[in-house]
């Protein structure tokens, strides 16, 4: 992957193993979590986030650091994008300090995209707009297969903001390369039939109940007021129809796992009994972030 | 001004049915004489063997951007644009600053023209004041100081009584209505066409249905007022249903369709290149496909380009904070030759119709024919030429073209407007 990580849709599944094998390295079970490596010495990544984000930028920080590179990371308040800096001039800027990459989190869709036709420096993305966030879908997958021996012939239902959700979009390019069972739930607005059509092996239903039954991973996603252009639906009802409760739990595998991309607001799309209940492997996700976000720098710059 | 000879060129003139190899002599900016092997002592001889001679083709939607905006593009580049395009004519949509919503700024239009412009200009008027969608514009006055139609380009007069009251006005003054339909409430927040390939992209979508309700609303003014209307860049396949319908039971309704509407689908978007961004949107298959048909079928009036430049400074952005638009004139004959007539949808006549006498109509132009006596605009194109088309080296001020890059079959040659050559492919 010289060429960044721009989405998980144009990647190779056998290109996702390899980096899901070696993230299986990185974790701290394996006993490395202290161990700095020099893997990536005298290499500079610049964490360039537009948008504010705590877990997904410490997280490449602390990747990349791990690695041994120089990580620096810039977020738009109060540098000069919060100056009327256009994109493509704060880009050419900080290209010219040659980084060996980008790390890059973006409002707009395709904003990294954009770059990385203008720019000749590796763009990862750290998710853009309402299009993909393909080291979540990574780290996820990491998770489900700490729990589970492979990803083939799982059902895993997506409950939320599909339409908004670009977690929900690289995860569905994910599972979909290994022949997942995607059920999408959520309500009307926020699925829109056309998802069914952007990978195979997806279908929709507004019904919870339905989605979660025969379920092995039930993946939350957060409801993104900050992205409601317009009222979609009514807020007041969102949990009634559309929370993932206790109750629900009965319906899924007995040995069904809860998953979050954080942050979680509870009692709006999940109870707080189900964010805590042994179910949940939310804070195994966090960890597998590093993890994963090491193994992608190494396979871009190592 | 001397007289110019087009010699042996393969004459071809919808208006009369005309095709054939013959000589065009033009004196006084007039068509004076249309016979084989002539012999005219001290005229110009322009030799057109192998190619075709055409009525002056006219590009019924553009934007020139003068007054206001000329740092993208000015009536002179602009009509330098069109006359490399085989443009003898230009309609400049009103979206200037000022808007051109008065009789003043359609005389400024006009006198700019007159200095500047290579091609003939005509101008636009605004249906409402600063096209707010609120209060009519002087109509009638814009019309006496030459306006040839009007509307509120890109900005819907969203208000159904607005519409019907300039519906009303039109048809007493006799001028055509030409509405760009888009529901602003069902397009708001849209960058592209919603569908399969927007909810991929993640890119908020504009559905074909905020097209297809201000159709819907405008065919049945057009019914209660009898006004003459004009449906702009048709884009969608029930919008064309609805306007084949409305033509079959004889109302007085006529649409053009743009080339890149009809050559690209919204799959163009997959990279996020803002030079695929106008409105409506490139928008499906099954809709490019709608179009074809509705071109090949006679529901489609006119070819109009929608040339809509914007600088490179503005298309150099985030996808979604780019401007709506993309400029055309260049290559509009090229991508219609190569999309309509060599891929067998149309005969090469039905195309030089659908760039003259078919806007000419709609608008009431005098102009469109190659006859003894006509206005001697003429367009000179070879169907087979092999060319490449560098945006870098457009006459057009911006560079947002989506064929930049594109090798054509066929593409324009001279471009002769009231007798003069004022363009040549060099």
């Amino acid at each position: 992957m010289p060429q960044g990580l721009l989405g998980i849709e144009g990647v190779e599944r056998a290109e996702i193993e390899a980096i899901l094998d070696r993230a299986k390295a990185f974790q701290p079970a394996q006993g490395q979590h202290f161990q700095k490596l020099d893997t990536l010495r005298g290499r500079m990544i610049v964490n360039l986030f537009f948008e504010s984000s705590t877990r997904t930028r410490t997280s490449f920080e602390i990747a990349a650091k791990r690695l041994g590179a120089d990580a620096i990371s810039i977020s738009a308040a109060g540098s000069s994008m919060s100056k009327g800096e256009s994109l493509v001039d704060t880009l050419a800027t900080l290209a010219a300090m040659r980084p060996d990459a980008i790390v890059m989190r973006h409002a707009a869709s395709g904003a990294p995209h954009f770059l990385a036709r203008h720019l000749p420096i590796p763009i990862i993305n750290a998710g853009d707009g309402t299009h993909e966030h393909p080291t979540q879908a990574l780290l996820d997958a990491r998770t489900i297969l700490d729990q589970r021996p492979t990803l083939e012939g799982l059902r895993v239902s997506i409950i939320g903001d599909i339409a908004h959700s670009r977690v929900a979009r690289s995860n569905i390019h994910l599972l979909a390369k290994f022949g997942v069972d995607i059920v999408l739930c959520g309500p009307a607005p926020l699925a829109p039939p056309e998802l069914a059509g952007i990978a195979p092996g997806v279908r929709i239903t507004y019904d919870i109940r339905e989605a979660i039954r025969d379920a092995d991973v039930i993946m939350m996603l957060r409801v993104q007021l900050e992205r409601q252009h317009e009222a979609a639906f009514p807020a007041g009802e969102y949990f009634q129809f559309y929370g993932l409760r206790l109750e629900h739990l009965g319906l899924a595998k007995p040995d069904a796992i809860v998953m979050h991309p954080g942050p979680i607001n509870r009692g709006r799309e999940i109870s707080s009994e189900v964010a805590d209940s042994q179910r949940s492997v939310i804070l195994n996700q966090v960890e597998n972030g590093v993890a994963v976000r090491m193994a992608v720098l190494e396979r871009i710059l190592g | 001004m001397p007289k110019l000879l087009i010699q042996n060129g393969r004459v071809m003139d919808p208006a009369t049915g005309f095709d054939g190899v013959t000589d065009v002599l033009i004196k006084s900016g007039l068509i004076v004489r249309l016979a084989p092997h002539m012999h005219a002592t001290g005229a110009i001889a322009f030799d057109a063997s192998g190619l075709v001679v055409a009525p002056g083709f006219i590009d019924m939607h553009v934007h020139l951007r003068e007054p206001g905006y000329e740092h993208s593009e000015t009536i002179e580049t602009g009509s330098r644009a069109a006359a490399g395009g085989g443009f003898t004519s230009v309609c400049a949509m009103p979206n200037t600053q000022p808007v051109n919503d008065d009789a003043a700024v359609t005389r400024y239009i006009l006198e700019q023209a007159a200095r500047y412009a290579v091609t003939n200009v005509f101008p636009i008027g605004a249906i409402t004041e600063n096209s707010a969608g609120e209060k009519l514009a002087a109509i009638g006055s814009m019309k006496a100081a030459g306006a040839v139609a009007i509307s509120d380009d890109g900005c819907t007069v969203m208000n159904a009584r607005v519409m019907r009251r300039a519906m009303e006005f039109a048809r007493a003054f006799d001028v055509p209505v030409i509405d760009h339909c888009e529901d602003a409430n069902l397009s708001a927040g849209g960058d592209m066409h919603e569908g399969a390939e927007s909810v991929r992209l993640g890119l908020r979508g504009i559905p074909a249905s905020s097209e297809d309700v201000i159709v819907a609303r405008d065919l049945v003014l057009v019914e209660n007022t009898g006004a003459r209307l004009h449906v702009a860049h048709v884009s969608s396949r029930r919008s064309l249903a609805m306007i084949a319908d409305a033509k079959a039971r004889g109302l007085p309704v006529t649409c053009e369709v743009t080339p890149h509407h009809f050559a690209l689908t919204d799959a163009a978007l997959a990279p996020y290149d803002s030079n695929y961004k106008m409105k409506p949107p490139l928008r499906s298959a099954a809709d490019q496909e709608a179009l074809i048909e509705g071109i090949a079928s006679g529901v489609v009036d006119a070819i109009a380009s929608d040339h809509a430049p914007h600088p490179g400074s503005e298309k150099m952005q985030e996808f979604e904070k780019c401007p709506f638009g993309v400029i055309g004139l260049e290559t509009a004959l090229a991508v219609a030759l190569e999309k309509l007539v060599h891929s067998g949808r149309i005969p090469l006549m039905r195309l030089i119709e659908l760039f003259t006498t078919g806007p000419a109509r709609v608008l009431g132009l005098n102009r469109g024919r190659l006859e003894v006596g006509a206005a001697a605009d003429v367009t000179i194109f070879d169907p087979e030429l092999a060319w490449t088309y560098d945006v870098n080296r457009s006459y057009s001020k911006s560079k947002n073209s989506p064929f930049d890059g594109w090798t054509f079959r066929g593409g324009p040659v001279a471009t002769v407007v009231a007798g003069k050559i004022v363009w040549q492919r060099s």
